[in-house]
């Protein structure tokens, strides 16, 4: 048996038949081959699979591609525009933010979530928002310094805007 | 340094770093290849049981299933070679039972391999791997080394009596260390176990395995830290197949830690399979398979005694230790708790006398191997304890007892490097220099007055020291051969300057994190003057890399980056030869600097590009010179290299819960020569934070029996951001005298450093309010630390 989804991916329209029990993690990687998308556990624990699911960090790995039906989702592959990298993809960069790079496609969907509601976040509530997400080479201090840089730098743009408006 | 041309010593941004951060890194698992089928196991359930019956008869008709083996079907195999040789003491050789692909007659931990499903789907080859009914007797099981040596402690291998593989000593004969002990003024005694850690890589081992029956070629994409290694070992040891009509890639690797160097079952086995399907299979480990899978770290149950003498100088070490190996000896399990940690007992320090005895133990679990720092950790957790003990016992300053041991400063050049009482010559050191540094970044006069004054309050504060140093640069082939190795370890570095004067370079070292591509690429830069958008480093594949023996042990920059330097000399020297013809000179009135070749005492020269594209378009061109510019070469070092440093930890323990809180953690590390500092430092941070997840949070639970209780991420708790608070780091820097570079090695070091500072840390805080304790067990969960409080 399969069911049909039709959803919005980094912008695209798409539509499938899938088995109901195609986890949505799967979904992204092996039937849109969208493999920025990681799997680093079977627990929910480790946020490598993270995405922005309807506007939230979401752990892609605990839907079903059905319940993704209708839903509207970015995954890394969809954050820089026109080939301008967002922000917080520049502070991983800048700031040593990754190495192995296993995590880092989850750490930054989830710094973009966390941006999202709290626009200058403390070191600690950085710490606070990454409880979900798991890296293993970093230590985090450079993940925090690269979210800080993204928050530095997205205020700017905001505050240049605004400027430009008035 | 010569010929330097901006790039060493700079915080480069990495160059690796933009098909990361946009999702397009290429992993194992990304890869799908025509014709893709899915493999998955059946595993034991039991940690020792006999194999009475596998009915496989209902699973062979389910939808997608292709094929199924059991370890029947392999029993005509080689199991899965272990590297290194360690003897016991009265000469025999160890005992290597057989690791065989799959198991056929019994299973001996948990996760052993009993059967491969092999479906048109993962899915389809679950749920016909659920339907594979294996019939078991289970037997009783042993996990703990020491139990797992006494009398009627049930046998893991029938070939290997007392559960032993081999027992080994090292250092003074144990009359003379025994004696100093006897005469020592005071001796400080801790029995303690140093626990099992699981690497947990956050990506997950991973393969994918064809076989072209056209070319009679196999491709395996493997989750490795060394492709060409595990080339070697499943073509020569396992398999039987020939090495050049096997390709082996190592893509994108999501960390390894130690537990990817490994050649493992999986890899060999899904090559086989392949053979025999003609498709692809590819199999990528759940979490719960990596934990009971994946070659594990520690795991040492020590008595370790030091005496000094009324001022508190060393006399004697004497260590004995029970290493747990698993139910099987992996590529470098026997050479862990021996080589890599009898050998650094020394420190940084000058005991007289030391003696380190260890017995190699098989139980029924995992297989212990290499785990970041591997050996270099559990020697320095030894140490450190011992003598920051030590100084409480004897109402002394933790800081001030270890200046007053430390080797003095040598900077391996005009003064020699270091014999030790271990079998090692350290290359060059300056430890007084390292506290110094760490104790005045830590403000410590200020923090011992702050302690006082927290001693009635609710929160008491710990600092606690490690001063550490680690063999890295691995290794002296003849060395390491004497001392049990297998294999060489060498490394190959391959430059080849292409006509337009572009460099690709092809080095045996593997990136995992490392960021290779940009330090690499930073010295080849530094060195031919060139942009370093005009250079290239290729790693991991077999096809393209000559041949390597990958990353691990701190060696890609001491070994590996030597081996490019090697190439580069040589591409110079020709250079030379080109440029002389050209200019009318002779080669040896050319210099070379900042990209040019040029006519000493004139300004007649040629650029690296001009002389490139004349290497291939040999016009105007010597005689006797072949056309080209493109070497390789391998770099053999001629010594270990040894990192040192000073971690020094600050934490609050709450009086009422046992919590501990990591309030600071300052790190001075001497890695020699620095190429990127940014990079040095991330190395530092995510290896400090591994070991205070040993300190506090993490360790593999084995219950009774033989199962791992904490198996999965909700279980095994490994540091999280909120955890930890920013490393404050620092270098200092003495280079090694023995390789190019001048370059030791960053990444174990934070790791081998950390965990004993942490741990006297919390320590410190209980005696500041005069509790009694000697140790507390890791990880140092609150339960523990508010039991030790109430002593």
């Amino acid at each position: 048996m399969s069911m049909n989804i039709s959803l919005t991916v980094n912008g695209v329209r798409y539509s499938h038949n899938v088995e109901p029990r195609l986890l949505l993690v799967y979904y992204l990687r092996d039937v849109l081959r969208l493999t920025g998308t990681h799997v680093g556990c079977d627990t929910s624990s480790c946020g490598a699979c993270n995405i922005i699911l309807n506007g939230k960090a979401t752990k892609s790995c605990t839907l079903l591609a059905v319940q993704a039906d209708n839903a509207v989702i970015t995954t890394i592959e969809g954050l820089a525009k026109d080939g301008e990298l967002h922000p917080l993809q520049e502070g991983f960069k800048q700031c040593h933010g990754l190495q192995c790079g296993f995590c880092t496609p989850g750490m930054i969907m989830t710094s973009v979530d966390l941006l999202q509601w709290n626009p200058d976040p403390t070191e600690m509530e950085i710490r606070e928002a990454l409880e979900g997400n798991f890296c293993r080479c970093t230590g985090y201090h450079n993940i925090v310094r690269a979210i800080q840089y993204g928050a530095e730098k997205m205020s700017a743009i905001k505050s240049t805007q605004k400027e430009a408006i008035v | 340094m010569s010929n330097t041309n901006g790039f060493i010593g700079k915080s480069v941004k990495r160059v690796e770093d933009k098909r990361f951060i946009t999702g397009h890194g290429h992993y194992t698992d990304d890869i799908i290849l025509p014709r893709q089928t899915f493999a998955i196991f059946v595993r034991s359930h039991y940690a020792h049981a006999k194999i009475l019956d596998i009915d496989t008869a209902a699973a062979r008709t389910m939808p997608g299933v292709i094929a199924i083996y059991t370890g029947a079907d392999v029993a005509h195999i080689n199991g899965v070679p272990c590297g290194w040789q360690v003897n016991f003491k009265n000469g025999d050789i160890m005992k290597e039972p057989k690791h065989p692909l799959l198991v056929a007659d019994k299973a001996r931990h948990v996760g052993d391999g009993v059967a491969i499903v092999i479906a048109e789907s993962k899915e389809e080859a679950t749920e016909a791997a659920q339907a594979v009914h294996v019939e078991y007797e289970e037997l009783p099981c042993v996990v703990d080394a020491y139990k797992a040596v006494q009398p009627g402690a049930p046998q893991v291998h029938d070939d290997a009596p007392a559960n032993t593989s081999f027992d080994w000593a090292l250092g003074n004969p144990i009359e003379e260390v025994n004696a100093a002990l006897s005469a020592s003024a005071h001796v400080t005694t801790l029995e303690f176990v140093n626990q099992r850690m699981v690497p947990n890589a956050i990506e997950p081992r991973s393969y994918n395995s064809s076989y072209d029956p056209s070319t009679e070629k196999y491709t395996l994409y493997t989750s490795s830290q060394n492709p060409h290694l595990i080339r070697l070992l499943m073509c020569a040891f396992v398999l039987g197949i020939p090495e050049h009509k096997v390709r082996v890639v190592s893509p994108d690797v999501g960390g390894g830690f130690g537990s990817k160097i490994f050649h493992y079952a999986e890899e060999a086995l899904l090559t086989w399979c392949s053979g025999k399907i003609g498709r692809p299979i590819k199999w990528t480990a759940e979490r719960s398979e990596s934990f009971v899978t994946d070659a594990h770290g520690r795991d040492h149950v020590t008595k370790a005694e030091m005496g000094f003498d009324k001022n508190g100088m060393i006399t004697a070490l004497r260590v004995k230790t029970f290493a747990n190996l698993g139910a099987y000896l992996s590529t470098l399990g026997p050479c862990i708790p021996t080589w890599l940690h009898g050998t650094l007992l020394q420190g940084l320090y000058t005991t007289p006398k030391i003696n380190v005895d260890v017995t190699g133990v098989f139980t029924n679990t995992t297989a212990v191997d290499a785990y970041r720092g591997a050996g270099r950790p559990e020697a320095t957790y030894i140490l450190e304890r011992l003598v920051s003990l030590g100084a409480h016992e004897m109402n002394m300053d933790p800081a001030e007892i270890r200046f007053k041991n430390f080797i003095p400063p040598f900077n391996g050049v005009s003064e020699p490097g270091y014999v030790t009482q271990v079998a090692l010559q350290y290359d060059s050191g300056n430890y007084e220099g390292v506290l110094k540094k760490g104790l005045e970044k830590l403000g410590y006069a200020e923090l011992l007055k702050k302690q006082q004054e927290a001693v009635n309050s609710d929160k008491l504060i710990g600092i606690g020291f490690s001063t550490y140093i680690e063999a890295c640069g691995v290794a002296p082939s003849a060395v390491a051969g004497a001392l049990g190795a297998r294999a060489g370890l060498y490394e190959v570095g391959h430059v080849r300057v292409q006509p337009t004067g572009k460099v690709s370079v092809y080095t045996g070292a593997h990136s995992h994190g490392q960021g290779h591509e940009t330090t690499f690429a930073q010295v080849v830069a530094d060195r031919l003057g060139i942009s370093m958008d005009d250079v290239i480093i290729e790693h991991g594949d077999t096809e393209s890399v000559a041949f390597g023996m990958g990353t691990y042990g701190s060696r890609s920059l001491a070994v590996g980056g030597s081996a490019i330097v090697k190439s580069i000399d040589k591409i110079i020297e020709k250079g030379k030869k080109i440029a002389a013809h050209k200019l009318e000179a002779s080669a040896d009135d050319i210099e070379f600097a900042s990209g040019k070749f040029t006519v000493k005492g004139t300004d007649k020269s040629l650029g690296f590009g001009d002389v490139a594209l004349t290497a291939y378009v040999p016009h105007i061109y010597p005689q006797d010179l072949e056309p080209g510019l493109d070497f390789s070469s391998f770099y053999d070092p001629t010594n270990f290299t040894y990192p040192f440093g000073c971690h020094i930890a600050v934490v609050e323990v709450d009086k009422d819960t046992g919590k501990v809180t990591l309030k600071r953690f300052v790190s001075i590390d001497d890695v020699g020569n620095i190429i990127n500092p940014m990079i040095v430092d991330g190395q530092i941070h995510g290896g400090v934070v591994q070991g205070i997840g040993q300190a506090l949070f993490e360790g593999a639970e084995y219950d009774e029996h033989g199962q791992l209780t904490n198996a999965s991420y909700m279980n095994y708790c490994m540091p999280r951001a909120d955890d930890v608070p920013m490393i404050e780091t620092g270098t200092q820097i003495t280079p090694c005298p023995h390789n190019p570079l001048g370059v030791k090695g960053a990444g174990e070091a934070g790791t081998i450093g950390s965990t004993p500072a942490v741990v006297n840390a919390v320590l410190d805080a209980l005696w500041s309010a005069g509790h009694n304790v000697k140790d507390i067990r890791m990880p140092m969960t609150s339960e523990r630390v508010w039991t030790a409080m109430q002593l």
